[in-house]
């Protein structure tokens, strides 16, 4: 078993029209900004992938990433928490301009959907936006005398994620607070691709170590030095540079 | 206009409150700098919703890693004991009710515990974050807010007339004016700025405030 990919462009390969694709990340801790930018590149080049829906808890910040992405009409529809950052003017005016679709999903039920859809639980009951507008719609039950929403699982058709370590059998390992959604994404998409900083030898990882399971993961392709979203935004970096 | 506290007092009035051995989330913005005000003596763990138990104060410029932030996007330290764990994880901790404080910022808040913190309306860009995961779950939920808008009218109100953000969860309110808890659907005075009589606090407020034995005065440091 060999899961490991010779460069991103061959990563990010069978992205097509209209998937959901989950991107992991919570700002830019944990976002895979060179998965991202392969994307992007393919679009660039051949028009495609196009009206995709991305799950992340964020829109972006700046003109790198996932704002980058948007910032190329690849996004349809967007599923997240909180469309806001220090910088959020790409999704902003693509969404009061009607361009793109948002649904709003409160933090923890976000995660929660995500881990359901990995987890093979179709819908689940949360005390969270019980009595607010977004359980509008909803199914409401009743337990031990307190009101519960029922929310569905959420499922993709790709993930990227973005790891420390990895292994050819798909074993992950995060680096700090880039955690995040990061493992819950490996499990809720039909494949998973993994950006790490580096490929390590079958039981490199200590296998008390592992947080991500080689079983949630389809692809795994190196990227040494990754680029932080934070750094390139106070570099008031833009991808691709020729939108600069 | 009456003198009032301004956030960071606020801020150190909450932080008096927060019991040795508490587990703690601080909402972003002026809620985060309970932190810097923990009495001598007692060890609170904070919470944040990306995956951090036990964090520490923000480095210095230049130091950050990017891969250790907190729910505001801000950068924040490791201290001996931190832990990281998942986004799921993170929410299990808050709506599981293994937090025992979770201190928020109000646009309104209602007499019966209903909290508006999220949205002023249908313009503009909606974002909720973990807000409304974070008002279900905690022992005691409580927000910092000015008592008054700036135009001055109640934020302490009957009813909530700008979007919920949860129905019945708030438990106390550190306001720019008094400390105020919610009991069985009423306001409860329990401190007040000395300079103020009962009289003024309940002209600026929305619902009628009670009283359960004696009102202790609002007193904090300068800062």
């Amino acid at each position: 078993m060999d899961k490991t990919l010779p460069t991103l462009a061959a990563a990010v390969e069978g992205i097509a029209d209209g998937m959901t694709v989950m991107i992991g990340g919570f700002g830019g801790s944990g976002a895979p900004i060179e998965l991202i930018h392969a994307l992007i590149d393919r679009f660039l080049a051949t028009g495609h992938p196009r009206n995709l829906t991305v799950v992340n808890n964020n829109a972006g910040n700046g003109h790198v990433g996932l704002a980058a992405l948007i910032e190329t009409g690849m996004v349809a529809k967007l599923i997240c928490s909180f469309p806001r950052s220090a910088d959020p003017v790409v999704f902003s005016e693509k969404y009061l301009a009607g361009e793109i679709e948002l649904e709003l999903v409160p933090q923890g039920t976000l995660a929660e959907r995500i881990r359901a859809g990995g987890a093979g639980i179709p819908a689940f009951y949360t005390p969270t936006s019980f009595g607010t507008d977004l359980a509008k719609g909803k199914p409401v039950e009743v337990f031990d005398g307190r009101s519960y929403v029922q929310e569905r699982w959420l499922k993709a058709d790709f993930a990227l994620v973005k790891a420390h370590l990895g292994d050819r059998l798909g074993n992950l390992t995060y680096r700090m607070a880039a955690r995040n959604f990061n493992p819950l994404m490996c499990m809720a998409a039909a494949r998973t691709i993994v950006q790490v900083s580096r490929i390590v030898e079958p039981g490199a990882i200590d296998p008390e170590a592992v947080i991500t399971p080689g079983i949630f993961v389809q692809g795994v392709v190196e990227v040494s030095q990754p680029q932080q979203e934070e750094d390139l935004n106070r570099a008031k970096a833009v991808y691709p540079e020729s939108a600069a | 206009m009456t003198a009032k506290l301004s956030p960071t007092q606020m801020a150190w009035r909450a932080a008096q409150d927060i019991a040795d051995g508490a587990y703690v989330n601080l909402g972003i913005g002026f809620p985060e700098m309970v932190a810097k005000f923990q009495p001598p003596g007692r060890e609170a763990i904070f919470h944040t919703e990306n995956g951090i138990l036990g964090f520490g104060e923000a480095p210095s410029a230049g130091s950050e890693d990017w891969d250790l932030i907190n729910a505001g996007k801000k950068a924040v330290t490791l201290k001996p004991g931190t832990a990281f764990f998942h986004h799921a994880d993170s929410f299990a901790m808050v709506r599981g009710g293994h937090l025992d404080v979770a201190i928020l910022g109000a646009y309104e808040v209602a007499e019966t515990g209903d909290l508006a913190n999220w949205s002023t309306g249908p313009r503009g860009v909606p974002a909720v974050g973990g807000a409304m995961d974070l008002v279900h779950g905690a022992k005691t939920v409580a927000v910092i807010t000015d008592h008054v808008t700036k135009d001055g009218k109640p934020k302490l109100v009957k009813r909530c007339s700008l979007p919920l953000t949860g129905v019945g969860c708030v438990t106390r309110i550190y306001s720019s004016l008094a400390v105020i808890d919610i009991v069985d659907g009423h306001f409860v005075l329990r401190e007040k700025l000395a300079a103020l009589s009962l009289e003024e606090l309940q002209a600026l407020t929305g619902a009628p405030l009670h009283l359960e034995g004696a009102v202790a005065d609002l007193e904090v440091p300068a800062l």
